[in-house]
């Protein structure tokens, strides 16, 4: 593929000159491949990504596109050392993706000591737009605070005062209750309990009764992937939400409902700020997607590569060049977003991209029609609303005045 | 409401019959490792992959053949255990002269390229499995709700456990077996066939891990990295019940699962890690396990 593509270049070297000057773009999708955020991710994100080069029109805007990608394997070690060789000597000009928030963190410093471009979608921690804030980074799609914002907020107004969690014990498990606490807290409600859960944990039952007995209105789970499916799973069997308690997923994807099915997670409340069936755009682009991604649905991670790489694409067509990262950056802020996806929407000065958010409900095996018919749309939370304020998050790029 | 350390009474007989359950799997699962390395001297790497396979043959019998749970329990173990007499008549026999290590890189080695193939094919968010209608609901307990289908789970793997150790102990074809273990060469002079033997030993211990598998569908996340997660500790109950004995596994087994469980409790944090403190502890006073023979 690589090769074939260096030859296609090669020949135009020679043929295409007199045609137009092109700019050249080189996008790394790095990501889990095979590991547990594989499917929210992985090889959806690279398609996703194709399909917004192709939308973008880039070659008839003067843009030669070449996209590459790799596994990060979930180790920040292993992802910064292919960011490293990406950028020093494959001269790839801006990476996407990237979820597990330990490995975007890397990612990001890599990226602002070579001053490239990182365009996040995957990972979760709000510390990428907070202290940690760089300014040739861009976090697309979520975090942790929209996370606990939608889904803290919206079940506390529905009388779930009381909560207790389940958190997985690590640092995005942990970032993600204290977020998660602050909205509760901040909206009346009260934490009566939290148990760490080990990562990974294959048997929830026994911190499911633990849950069961505090007798807190509302369970909530920091944890993702695999540990999230199997605390449903198990929840429905002990009966909990029968019981009168609301379990509150706080990091959820399509795929994870999918894989459950509606019949074991109904009820189920939950913040996304993408759903494949949301309107006509969605469905439309999300069909393409299908036929490419072997009948899957996009989930938010990969509609966010897809929105990320046009709204590059199109700082780097004004500035007519991709290598000075920070830059892009500063012109991908400048320029309003616009996609199929998420809408319009701008991105903030400490690189947060805001749009809406939805709170969503798993709906009732009844009530679903096919295998990928999943959510209601109870609210949307307006991007001004659904993330942490400009000055509360401890950028040193926000100016405190 | 009397309380032990803080924690009420009822909420702890809970968290001990969880311990139970959860001991089940491991004993089922240990009690195929020991019984494999009993006999093949082979550390059987491959079992947490085909664990996941037994899970994956009852979810494609229910999709692709419209065959429910209870044939699944009958048949996923039967084509696991098959595919496991072509592997060891292919593969594993042939290292049976060699060092252990050997056999462990082999089995090790073909743990990935499994559970690769699967997670390739199937991805890794997991596949629904339902609990059989039969055994779907649960019972109102004094200080639990107990789902019927954990209660079957414990009966079933009691079963098989018990079963397996009575055919071992107590009849002729396991006496073969024992013998075989001891002294193979002088068994062979008896005119046992020993090869055979060992082809369908590890097919049954295979058949084990796959029966386990079918029983955690219904309950945990049919996916290609479920074996990866659990056969490590299973390993260090086997190797605190002593390597090879197949009493001793099975003891081990549950009484694990009842100490995991209450560390749930009491330190949830370290409920991963205490099976492998406890293995430390026993490793440092009786090398061989708490059931193994010294050599």
């Amino acid at each position: 593929m690589l090769k074939r593509l260096l030859l296609a270049s090669a020949l135009c070297a020679t043929a295409c000159v007199p045609a137009l000057a092109q700019t050249p773009v080189k996008i790394g999708v790095l990501n889990d491949r095979s590991g547990v955020y594989a499917d929210i991710s992985g090889e959806g994100s690279v398609a996703a990504a194709r399909m917004a080069v192709e939308d973008f029109k880039a070659a008839e805007k003067g843009l030669k596109v070449e996209i590459v990608a790799a596994d990060h394997q979930n180790k920040p070690d292993v992802g910064a050392s292919i960011a490293r060789q990406w950028y020093d000597r494959d001269g790839v000009d801006a990476i996407f993706d990237v979820p597990t928030s330990s490995v975007a963190l890397a990612i990001n410093q890599v990226t602002r000591e070579k001053n490239k471009a990182f365009i996040n979608s995957g990972a979760g921690t709000a510390d990428l737009t907070g202290p940690q804030c760089s300014p040739n980074t861009v976090h697309w799609t979520y975090d942790t605070v929209a996370l606990g914002n939608g889904t803290g907020g919206a079940m506390v107004k529905r009388g779930g005062t009381t909560w207790f969690f389940l958190t997985a014990d690590y640092a995005f498990g942990q970032a993600l209750q204290r977020d998660t606490t602050e909205v509760v807290t901040r909206n009346g409600g009260k934490v009566i309990g939290a148990v760490k859960t080990p990562f990974p944990t294959a048997d929830f039952s026994s911190f499911l009764l633990q849950a069961q007995g505090s007798g807190a209105k509302v369970i909530g789970l920091a944890n993702a992937g695999g540990d999230t499916i199997n605390a449903i799973k198990q929840a429905a069997e002990f009966g909990i939400t029968e019981g009168g308690q609301a379990i509150a997923g706080l990091l959820i994807f399509s795929s994870d409902i999918h894989a459950l099915t509606p019949k074991v997670a109904q009820g189920l409340v939950l913040t996304e700020p993408f759903y494949w069936d949301l309107n006509d755009a969605t469905r439309t682009f999300s069909d393409r997607f299908a036929k490419q991604a072997g009948g899957k649905k996009p989930t938010a991670v990969q509609a966010g590569v897809y929105a990320g790489v046009i709204h590059y694409l199109k700082a780097v067509e004004a500035l007519k060049s991709a290598s000075d990262g920070s830059k892009v950056v500063a012109k991908m802020k400048e320029l309003p977003t616009d996609d199929a996806l998420f809408g319009k929407g701008t991105i903030r000065a400490d690189g947060r991209k805001i749009h809406d958010m939805y709170l969503f409900e798993v709906k009732k095996p009844a009530e679903s029609k096919g295998p990928w018919d999943l959510y209601k749309t109870l609210a949307t939370i307006p991007g001004a609303e659904a993330f942490r304020p400009l000055n509360q998050g401890n950028c040193p790029l926000v100016s405190k005045s | 409401m009397p309380t032990i350390l803080g924690v009420p009474m009822q909420a702890l007989f809970g968290q001990l019959l969880l311990g139970l359950i959860n001991g089940s799997f491991y004993a089922i699962l240990s009690l195929g490792l020991a019984i494999i390395f009993g006999l093949l001297n082979i550390i059987n790497f491959t079992h947490g992959a085909q664990y996941m396979m037994g899970a994956f043959v009852a979810w494609m019998l229910l999709n692709y053949a419209g065959l429910g749970y209870w044939w699944a329990l009958i048949l996923a173990p039967i084509v696991v255990g098959l595919f496991g007499v072509i592997l060891e008549r292919l593969l594993i026999s042939r290292l049976y002269k060699l060092d252990h290590l050997y056999g462990l890189l082999l089995t090790f080695g073909l743990a990935l390229i499994i559970q690769g193939l699967f997670r390739n094919e199937y991805g890794v968010s997991g596949l629904p499995y339902a609990i059989p209608s039969e055994l779907s609901g649960g019972q109102r307990l004094p200080f639990m709700f107990l789902p019927n289908y954990r209660g079957w789970v414990v009966v079933a793997s009691l079963v098989v456990c018990l079963a397996t150790w009575l055919v071992i102990e107590k009849t002729k074809l396991g006496a073969y077996l024992r013998a075989a273990t001891e002294n193979p060469t002088l068994v062979q002079a008896f005119g046992v066939n020993v090869p055979l033997l060992l082809t369908l030993t590890y097919g049954f211990g295979v058949a084990l891990a796959a029966f386990a598998g079918v029983l955690a569908a219904p309950v945990y996340s049919v996916n290609p990295n479920m074996g990866a997660d659990i056969i490590i500790v299973v390993f260090a109950v086997v190797v605190i019940g002593g390597m090879g004995s197949i009493l001793g596994s099975i003891i081990t087994g549950f009484t694990l699962g009842l100490i995991e469980g209450l560390t749930k409790v009491f330190y949830p944090e370290a409920s991963s890690t205490v099976i492998f403190v406890i293995m430390v502890l026993v490793l440092l006073v009786k090398p061989a396990g708490l059931f193994g023979r010294t050599a």
